[in-house]
């Protein structure tokens, strides 16, 4: 490839042909505003706010999908192209809710902040008030909500659900001003065949996709005094909550967490992590016993209910392989209401379990009717950490200088192998270290199998090759899956995360989002998992515990009961 | 809503027997899309939601990228349409000289709104931009009868003679 060299701004740029004129800029720190480019996606030149103007031509174009030219020269200040762009942005702020205050996204939102950048004011908006939209929401949950009134048709979720997860839930549907993104026949996300993996929402520049809020529900709990609350906090929430508190990502707020869900009010406060380990205890003994009798191999990870519904929609064949070990919030949920209540002398039905979730598809997978093995509901509310920070705002907790606090005993102790469950590779590697130590009594060197795409490795176990292949992204976790369908794996464990780079990526996880944070958020849990004193799964002494006391051993009877579950087929579409 | 045969597997295929005879004629790439909704629309004449599914699957594609399509061209109709199409001209010669007036009163007669079907699956109301007869405005085309000049009073019996 040559290099080309162009103006902008007065400045001299060198870049690749083929460069985009946003790149050029973005590579000598010119801050273009844009909003439907996204660089984890394909160009769509829809919005055109990134409007610059070609001096040699006297046009405006858009930067983000206008190839940079030998000798071009650029303005992103001139006057026309200020003027453009803040008219483009008003346009899209006429057709738009003017419910800053009340939306989930205020602080978050890329509209609302070119609009504060390019001091456009109400009186500006309302000059060009035309007909507005007025499109019922889709908000019966469980896990997104959708309000197409905010949409400004900038189609990142679309080409995401598309591109990365290969899914394609949303659509542009109908044409002109009634275009709208939607689902097929406008059918409630939840009746469709989306994971609800959350990316969509994650990578909306407004608030026209977010969670469903539990905030209230957890509040009328915490305020219930006949209510026992008992909250488990996810692997990945130590890494990234600290980023709603202005941390840099990936800091390890583990102690402050801890702290702040005390001062909440909630009466426990365990870890999703030890159940993490229990999940590679039994996991792992599954994936064991299926090596030795060849069957069903290769196994596939259950952590992920992202990946779990898409898999029943799109590979139902393939169920056999998915591990019918539930999910560690489920596992935890369920012997929060058993083996908890037990050991505390507490009526499980006093008890209401909430879990802090890098996911909003926990929130769905809670609301699986098979998931009630305590005999009552096992999970009664999901709070993403994004929930979890506004609550912690809510009460003005000054959760940078908390003093760290433990976890609490007897479901709060967990080792390195269950934190590596928040990245991807997490999963597979804490499997293969505790079915490894349990066959050949050597230990497992570390894996390092990266965050992003796809990743494969192998490990020998005595005189076994086991092969292991990692995904997250669910478009590349098809590549794997096809091959299994073909009979043509060479894998024996496959670990699929339906988020790019697992759960530090999730749809639930702080705002905004991008690469670098990511990789940043899952080397805070890399970090933890090396300074732990304990990394394997079966040494964990409050495990060991578990079984001796209550399970028996892996797979037992009542292991099978509580902690492992079957799935359905859905229809693909 | 897409069939009247419930979801039995039989009458399914049972009612998706001619689509799949179109489907046989096209190999399985997305640029057949559009013919493909167009010979199943003229054979079914619309396009229900079973047999968007069909020719979803059969093209490897998602229901909601087939539904964005159809919603896109307003050739396409995902309700059933009337055995008589009545199109009422909205254009200026025609707005000028009372086409509101006469929309209102098909409205009235049949019991519907612009673009509607009556249960009786008789007649569907569309409205358009010009038919290009703005001489004989104003004016309206069942199927491909142009009925011009017309005031309120006419249309009752117009429609009468579709029944
Ligand atoms: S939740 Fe995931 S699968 Fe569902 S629409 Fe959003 S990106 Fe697509
Ligand atoms: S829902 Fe959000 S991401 Fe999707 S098109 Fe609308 S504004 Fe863009
Ligand atoms: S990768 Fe993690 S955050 Fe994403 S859907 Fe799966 S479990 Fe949820
Ligand atoms: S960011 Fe360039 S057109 Fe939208």
């Amino acid at each position: 490839m040559s290099k080309i060299s162009l103006t902008i701004d007065d400045q001299i740029v060198q870049v690749e042909e083929g460069t985009t004129i946003l790149e050029a800029a973005r590579e000598v720190g010119i801050e273009i505003p844009t909003l439907c480019y996204h660089p984890d996606l394909s160009l769509h030149g829809a919005c055109r706010v990134c409007v610059v103007e070609d001096l040699e031509k006297n046009i405006l174009v858009a930067s983000c999908v206008t190839p940079a030219v030998d000798g071009m020269r650029i303005s992103t200040r001139s006057a026309r192209a200020r003027r453009a762009r803040r008219r483009n942005v008003i346009l899209l702020l006429a057709n738009h809710p003017n419910d800053c205050l009340g939306c989930d996204r205020n602080g978050t939102c890329e509209l609302q902040k070119i609009a504060y950048s390019l001091g456009i004011r109400r009186e500006d908006v309302d000059l060009l008030a035309g007909e507005r939209r007025n499109l019922p929401l889709d908000d019966i949950g469980p896990a997104l909500k959708r309000d197409p009134n905010k949409c400004i048709l900038c189609g990142r979720c679309v080409r995401l659900c598309e591109e990365i997860q290969g899914v394609s839930a949303l659509q542009f549907s109908n044409r002109g001003f009634d275009s709208i993104v939607s689902t097929a026949f406008g059918l409630p996300q939840s009746e469709i065949n989306c994971a609800n993996c959350g990316q969509c929402a994650t990578i909306c520049p407004v608030g026209a996709i977010t969670e469903v809020s539990e905030i209230n529900k957890v509040w009328d709990a915490l305020e219930d005094d006949s209510k026992h609350v008992v909250v488990q906090t996810a692997p990945a929430i130590q890494a990234t909550i600290g980023e709603e508190f202005g941390l840099e990502p990936g800091t390890v707020v583990t102690g402050k967490l801890v702290a702040a869900l005390r001062k909440l009010g909630f009466d426990r406060v365990f870890s999703t992590e030890f159940t993490a380990d229990l999940t590679i205890m039994e996991e792992g003994h599954e994936f064991l016993e299926r090596l030795q009798e060849n069957k069903n191999l290769p196994q596939i990870t259950s952590c992920c209910p992202g990946w779990v519904k898409y898999a029943e929609h799109n590979y139902p064949d393939l169920l056999d392989h998915v591990s019918s070990a539930k999910s560690p919030q489920q596992m935890f949920s369920a012997l929060a209401k058993t083996y908890y209540a037990e050991k505390e002398g507490l009526d499980p039905e006093k008890i209401f379990t909430v879990s802090i979730m890098p996911c909003t598809a926990k929130k769905f997978e809670k609301e699986r009717e098979e998931l009630r093995d305590s005999g009552y509901k096992d999970t009664d509310a999901v709070l993403t950490t994004r929930e979890l920070a506004r609550m912690i705002k809510e009460v003005g907790l000054d959760f940078v200088n908390l003093e760290d606090e433990e976890y609490d005993e007897l479901m709060g102790k967990s080792t390195g192998a269950a934190t590596i469950f928040g990245t991807t590779g997490g999963v597979a590697e804490a499997a293969v270290r505790t079915v490894k130590e349990k066959l050949t009594g050597e230990p497992l060197e570390r894996l390092n199998l990266g965050f992003r795409g796809v990743n494969e490795t192998k490990v020998e176990i005595g005189d076994r090759v086991v092969n292991i292949a990692i995904a997250n992204g669910l478009k590349n976790a098809a590549k794997l899956l096809d091959e299994v369908r073909a009979g043509k794996s060479k894998y024996d464990f496959i670990e699929i995360m339906a988020c790019p780079h697992g759960c530090v990526g999730g749809g639930g996880q702080p705002l905004p989002m991008s690469k670098e944070k990511k990789d940043k958020r899952a080397q805070g849990l890399a970090n933890i998992d090396k300074n732990k004193y304990i990394r394997k799964s079966h040494e964990n002494p409050m495990i060991i515990k578990l079984y001796e006391d209550y399970l028996g051993e892996p797979l037992s009877e009542k292991s099978h009961k509580l902690l492992h579950t079957s799935y359905k087929k859905r229809a693909k579409n | 809503m897409a069939c009247e045969c419930g979801n039995k597997k039989e009458s399914l295929d049972k009612y998706l027997a001619p689509l799949r005879e179109v489907l046989k004629n096209y190999e399985k790439e997305e640029k057949y899309l559009i013919p493909i909704l167009q010979e199943a629309q003229d054979e079914y004449g619309y396009l229900p939601e079973e047999v968007l599914k069909e020719i979803a699957s059969y093209l490897d594609l998602s229901l909601s990228q087939v539904y964005g399509v159809v919603t896109f061209y307003t050739q396409f109709h995902l309700e059933p349409r009337g055995k008589n199409i009545i199109r009422v001209c909205m254009g200026t010669a025609c707005h000028v000289r009372g086409g509101a007036d006469v929309l209102a009163a098909v409205k009235d007669a049949l019991g519907i709104e612009n673009g509607e079907t009556t249960k009786d699956l008789k007649f569907t109301l569309e409205t358009v931009a010009c038919i290009g007869a703005c001489g004989l405005a104003p004016v309206i085309m069942i199927n491909d009868d142009t009925h011009g000049r017309l005031t309120p009073e006419k249309i009752p019996g117009i429609l009468a003679s579709y029944k």
